[in-house]
């Protein structure tokens, strides 16, 4: 091979990849599809998390639709009201206040206060569990514990802690995921502000909670009866506290028996103080006797 | 009619270009995730190579034998496959927005999958004319689109299985590529008329 073929075949090849070249920005020029440059510019503004939490596919699409849908320019629960500021300055709009939120799961009932029907050995992933008898706990309503959430929270703010999922406040950026993933519907998103909540969600009457588990509401009514602003009420045998009428007074926290309504950051762990009171009733006592020596005839 | 029957059957099944040839192997294992992925990106693949089939063939035999450039097949058609993918981007954008965001982003990423420039290249060592070309880089196509979809199944399948933990993660994805890859050497026994 001498070198004037080599030659040659470089100037081919650059002669070839000159016409290709100016075929492609040809094409571009002709082919090219107005795109309105408030779309870049708002995608830049959002946090790109894609978390779905505004109800769009993604950070991308969300802002797709402000500019050609003419979505609102507060839905981002992750930027909050910084990026909704900053979003509606580039659309020309003015931004209403955004209330942050923060997910809830609604169950006390940590391993040691909720009775056990079955151990459970198998898939890790609560859909699955919650076929099986709504989960291993007795109560049909409570939380199953294996972190279904925890796999669906791309923030890493909750976690499971004695067979209860809780949600660290600070991290939660109240995107819904977990809320749509939870099969037993126990996660709700609150104000991110309020203090007070029912840590129960169970629908079962008064006498049938009590033999379940040590800590769910019975719908007694005591709550909504001492609360000065009316912001309680108890449908199908549960407490569920109205916040546009709460005032965080703490009433209610003082007067409920089952200590079920939880005041203040209080995390989920602390339920099992209440289990180690010496209240627990011989009855229950056996119970939990039961359960241990059948765990412990497993082993 | 039956000899591209033959060459149809032989690209999908018998010398499947991912589980028998193994070219193409970086996009079956990276978007094989989810169906719906594995779906798009097969369908991209589809399409990139029926065209690039007839477009290396047409440049082939009407710019490089004359000139008696064959030397420079390689080279040139990953130039010609990577433009012309762009450009067909950029109309589909522009006329078929549809089919635009079906196909997302695995258009671009196919531009130089060693696939797309295997089939190119096949055609013109097989001698095949024309339409032939065409056929057997679209059945190509067709068979990685099977043989995606298949392994996308298999690992949503598995996705909740329990699996021993050394094997968790991508080892059992490798092993479920190679036991299909194994069935389909089983096409090999398939005697065609040829």
């Amino acid at each position: 091979m001498d070198f004037v073929q080599i030659l040659i075949t470089v100037l081919i090849m650059a002669v070839f990849g000159l016409v290709l070249g100016l075929l492609a920005a040809l094409a571009s020029k002709f082919l090219s599809v107005k795109k309105d440059e408030r779309i870049d510019l708002i995608v830049a503004e959002l946090p790109k998390a894609n978390c779905g939490g505004c109800g769009y596919a993604g950070c991308e699409s969300y802002a797709q639709a402000i500019v050609t849908a003419g979505a609102p320019v507060n839905k981002c629960p992750v930027g909050g009201d910084a990026v909704a500021a900053a979003v509606a300055k580039i659309m020309g709009v003015e931004s209403e206040k955004t209330v942050r939120m923060r997910a809830q799961v609604l169950c006390s009932g940590t391993t040691s206060l909720a009775n056990r029907k079955y151990n459970y050995a198998g898939l890790e992933d609560c859909l699955s569990v919650a076929k099986l008898g709504n989960g291993p706990k007795e109560c049909p309503y409570g939380c199953i514990g294996l972190g279904t959430c925890v796999k669906a929270c791309q923030f890493g703010a909750i976690k499971v802690e004695n067979g209860v999922a809780v949600v660290e406040y600070e991290k939660c950026h109240a995107c819904g995921m977990c809320v749509s993933a939870c099969p037993q519907k126990l996660i709700t998103l609150l104000p991110f502000d309020t203090e007070i909540w029912v840590g129960c969600r169970s629908h079962d009457k008064g006498p049938v909670v009590r033999n379940l588990c040590k800590v769910g509401c019975i719908g007694c009514g005591i709550c909504a009866k001492n609360c000065p602003t009316g912001a309680i009420t108890v449908a199908e045998s549960v407490a569920q506290i109205d916040y546009d009428k709460c005032i965080n007074c703490g009433t209610c926290v003082e007067k409920c028996p089952r200590k079920i309504i939880w005041s203040g950051k209080v995390q989920m762990s602390a339920g099992d103080t209440i289990a180690n009171e010496p209240a627990a009733e011989p009855i229950e006592r056996r119970r939990r006797q039961n359960t241990e020596d059948r765990s412990s005839e497993q082993q | 009619m039956l000899n591209l029957l033959v060459v149809s059957i032989n690209a999908i099944l018998i010398e499947n270009f991912v589980l028998v040839k193994f070219l193409g192997c970086c996009p079956f294992l990276g978007v094989s995730k989810k169906s719906e992925t594995a779906l798009g990106m097969g369908l991209a693949v589809v399409f990139t190579m029926t065209i690039a089939s007839a477009m290396t063939w047409l440049f082939n035999e009407f710019i490089l034998k004359p000139f008696d450039l064959e030397y420079l097949q390689t080279i040139a058609f990953i130039a010609i496959i990577a433009t012309l993918v762009q450009i067909i981007e950029m109309f589909l954008q522009k006329s078929i927005p549809s089919l635009y965001s079906a196909l997302g982003i695995y258009l671009p990423l196919i531009t130089t999958n060693c696939a797309v420039l295997g089939v190119a290249l096949l055609n013109i060592n097989n001698e095949y004319d024309f339409i032939t070309s065409v056929v057997y880089g679209f059945s190509a196509g067709v068979g990685f689109l099977v043989a995606i979809l298949l392994l996308s199944a298999i690992r949503e399948r598995i996705a909740y299985s329990d699996i021993p933990k050394p094997f968790r993660g991508f080892p059992i994805v490798l092993i479920a590529a190679a036991l299909l890859s194994i069935s389909f050497m089983g096409f090999q026994g398939l005697k065609l008329p040829f």
